[in-house]
This record gives C-alpha cells, structure tokens and sequence, in this order.
C-alpha cells in the first residue's frame, strides 16, 4: 500500500489541477481575457444595465429606454489618432450596411465614450468626421462616473493609459439584443460578421 | 530560534510586503513587473515559508511524495495556470482572483518546491529544468511575436518586453544547467539555486 501513495497523491493533484485549468480557460477554449469573455457572453448572454446616457446632440436618454431594437455598440474615445480612427469608419460602414433595418427602426448603431473628457460637441465631431449619415448612429456618454464604471465593467471593456495621452483599449463590436442583453461580441473590423449576425435574426 | 524558522519568518514578512498595496500595484502596473518581480517573489516567500515545516511533518509528506513528483506535479499545474494571460490579466480586475494568487503562489509553487525539489532525484529534477527552460523560452517567443496583446490591462511594447526578457531568462537557465553538467558536482539542492539567480541577474 505503501508504495501506492505517491501515485495516489499524483493522480488526485492531476485531477484537481486540470479541472481547475479547464474551469480558468473555459474548457481549455480560452487563454486570453479577451477570448474568454466574448465565450462567456454569446454561453450566457448578459443584462446591459441602464445607464443614464447623454447623447451627442445633448439628449439625455439611457440603455433601458433603447429596448426592442438591436443595437451594435461600440466604446471609444474620440482623441483617438490610432486604430480606433478605422473604429468610426468601420461603424460609418454598418451604417450604409444596415440602412434597411435601421429605416425600419430595428437597429441602432451606438458608440460610448469612455473619456470623461468627450462631451456632447466632441461627440458631434467624431460622427461627422466619419461620415455620419444622420440616422441610426448615436454617439453618447454615460452621464456620471459611476455608469461610465457600470457599462465598462457590463461590457468587459479594459482601457489602458498609453504614452501618449490616449487610451490602449480592446476595442470590439457588441451586440445587444431588442431584450436588452450582451448576446455576442465582434472583432472591432469585422463589420461584415456583426451585420451579418443582426440579419440572420431579423429575418423572418 | 531555528535557522529554518528564522527564515519562514523572512518568508512570512516577504508575502506580507507584497500584498500591501502600495507595493502591490506598481508590481501589477506592467506585465513584465507582475511576472518576473511580483511572482517570482511570492514563490520565494513560499519557499522560505517551508523552511519552517518541522521535520516530522516533512518525514510524513515524503510517503506522499517519493522522489519529489506529487509536489512538483502540483508547483508546475499551479504554474501553469498564472502563466495563463487571462489569468494575470484577472488578478488585476478582480479581488477574488487575486486573493487566489497571492495564496496559490506561494502555498502550491514556491513551498512544494522548496519541500520536493530535495527528494527528487536526478531524472526528476532533469524532466523538471527542462519543462521549465522549454516553457520560459516558449512563452517569450509568443509574447515576442503576437501581434496582438494577450492582456487587456497591458500594452502590447510591454508584453514584448516581457518576451524579450523571458527568452534571455531560458537561455540563461539553459547555460547554467549545461554548465552544472559538465563542470559542477552533482550535489543536493543546488542547481535550483544556480538556476534562480541566473534568472534574476
């Protein structure tokens, strides 16, 4: 019997060890926090709170009151000279992409800002930079610190200082559904696929 | 006071120091600090910690633990899960799971270290320093070339630093080992210790 423990004692810490790495990496799925939480929302879609928000055009409005439609949203923060530049062009081109449903009232596009320096005219600034058509887009800020937390933290979105003043930040598409909640999340350039996914579910 | 005692209490101090937040947070604030300072320290902490288990208990967990395997078994899953990116990317984000690292690095890595390393014989300690090289220099190459960065709250400059850095570390490991071998005695505990403070320079 003796000889047997060390075996034993093996076993039961390989037993252990791989049920916790597996519960770590979503059943070895993912390694990264970023692959794991795009896993973890489209297994167990997730309640967007609502979150007061002031909209470019100075309006107030909040996530609740946006029910009953898809929304594709995205975070950004509008000082951005990096890849978040292609960020608004690739939401300029849902825009066009998605025209049909967003006539019908059945999508909206979203764009947070997590800068608590973007106000409502910075907020203008950054739709018309990107060719804003003028319907379906919303650009927007939560209206305190506190929902500006609530919605990051909802959303799984990291912002990191840079050097340079702006922010590094896992910049994505977000899909919301018409009940409210984070069903699927998107490559930030993958405009096609996001589309695609609301199409699917609108069809009849 | 034993000098083993003596040092679980340098161990105890160590783990302590590191927890508070004014030194936890400039450790976590760059990928590099968090996994070449913050938890190589919290292992030594571990290590130093197990000097101080009596040497009845030490007797007693050697029929569990024959030539040191069951122990390493358990430092080197433990490892494997911080060198997750996910993993040092939570303990940032959330107290639950940095509570979990800052009790699993020193109780399941740095301690069954220190307390099977002496058993294991030298097939063990081989198949082990060889793990270890191969995974040090296999992290840093993928830190190296990922395009993307791996961690939310880090910059990709710093992941690749972290790269650079990892594969001088394996490297250095390698030499020293290789050096062991050819011109060192083969003796109890003291590869590791070559090995670490090459890591460190």
């Amino acid at each position: 019997m003796r000889a047997l423990r060390t075996p034993l004692a093996s076993l039961a810490v390989l037993a252990v060890g791989l049920a916790v790495l597996a519960f770590a990496t979503e059943g070895f799925r993912a390694f990264t926090s970023e692959s794991a939480r795009r896993i973890v929302v489209s297994e167990h879609p997730r309640e967007v709170p609502s979150v007061a928000l002031q909209t470019a055009a100075g309006e107030r409005t909040s996530f609740s009151k946006l029910h009953g439609r898809w929304l594709l949203v995205d975070f950004i923060y509008t000082r951005c000279e990096t890849y978040c530049l292609a960020q608004g062009g690739e939401f300029a081109r849902l825009q066009r992409r998605l025209a049909e449903p967003i006539a019908a009232g059945q999508v909206l596009l979203v764009s947070v800002s997590f800068d608590p320096r973007d106000g409502p005219r910075e907020l203008a600034d950054y739709q018309r930079r990107f060719g804003d058509r003028g319907a379906g887009w919303m650009a927007a800020r939560a209206l305190d610190d506190d929902g500006r937390m609530a919605l990051m933290r909802a959303f799984g979105v990291t912002a990191v200082a840079d050097e340079m003043g702006g922010f590094v930040h896992n910049a994505a598409i977000n899909l919301v559904d018409p009940a409210g909640r984070l069903v699927a999340i998107r490559d930030w350039d993958d405009a096609r696929g996001a589309a695609d996914y609301v199409m699917q579910r609108l069809a009849p | 006071m034993r000098p083993g005692q003596r040092t679980a209490l340098a161990g105890a101090a160590l783990w302590a120091v590191l927890a508070v937040p004014a030194v936890r947070h400039p450790l976590e604030s760059t990928m590099t600090y968090q996994m070449l300072v913050q938890l190589p320290l919290l292992g030594a902490a571990g290590w130093a910690l197990a000097q101080g288990v009596p040497a009845a208990i030490d007797r007693r967990l050697a029929l569990w633990d024959q030539s040191g395997i069951s122990g390493l078994l358990l430092a080197s899953l433990a490892g494997l899960a911080w060198m997750l990116p996910r993993a040092m990317d939570a303990s940032v984000d959330e107290p639950w799971v940095a509570l979990a690292k800052f009790l699993s690095v020193p109780l399941l890595i740095g301690a069954p270290v220190a307390l099977s390393w002496p058993r294991a014989g030298f097939v063990v300690r081989g198949i082990v320093l060889a793990e270890v090289i191969a995974m040090t220099l296999r992290l840093g190459w993928l830190y190296l070339i990922s395009p993307q960065r791996l961690c939310s709250n880090y910059l990709l400059g710093d992941q690749q630093r972290l790269g650079r850095i990892l594969i001088i570390v394996g490297l250095a490991i390698l030499l020293a080992v290789a050096w062991k071998l050819m011109w060192g005695h083969s003796g109890t505990g003291r590869a590791t210790g070559e090995g670490s403070s090459d890591a460190r320079r």
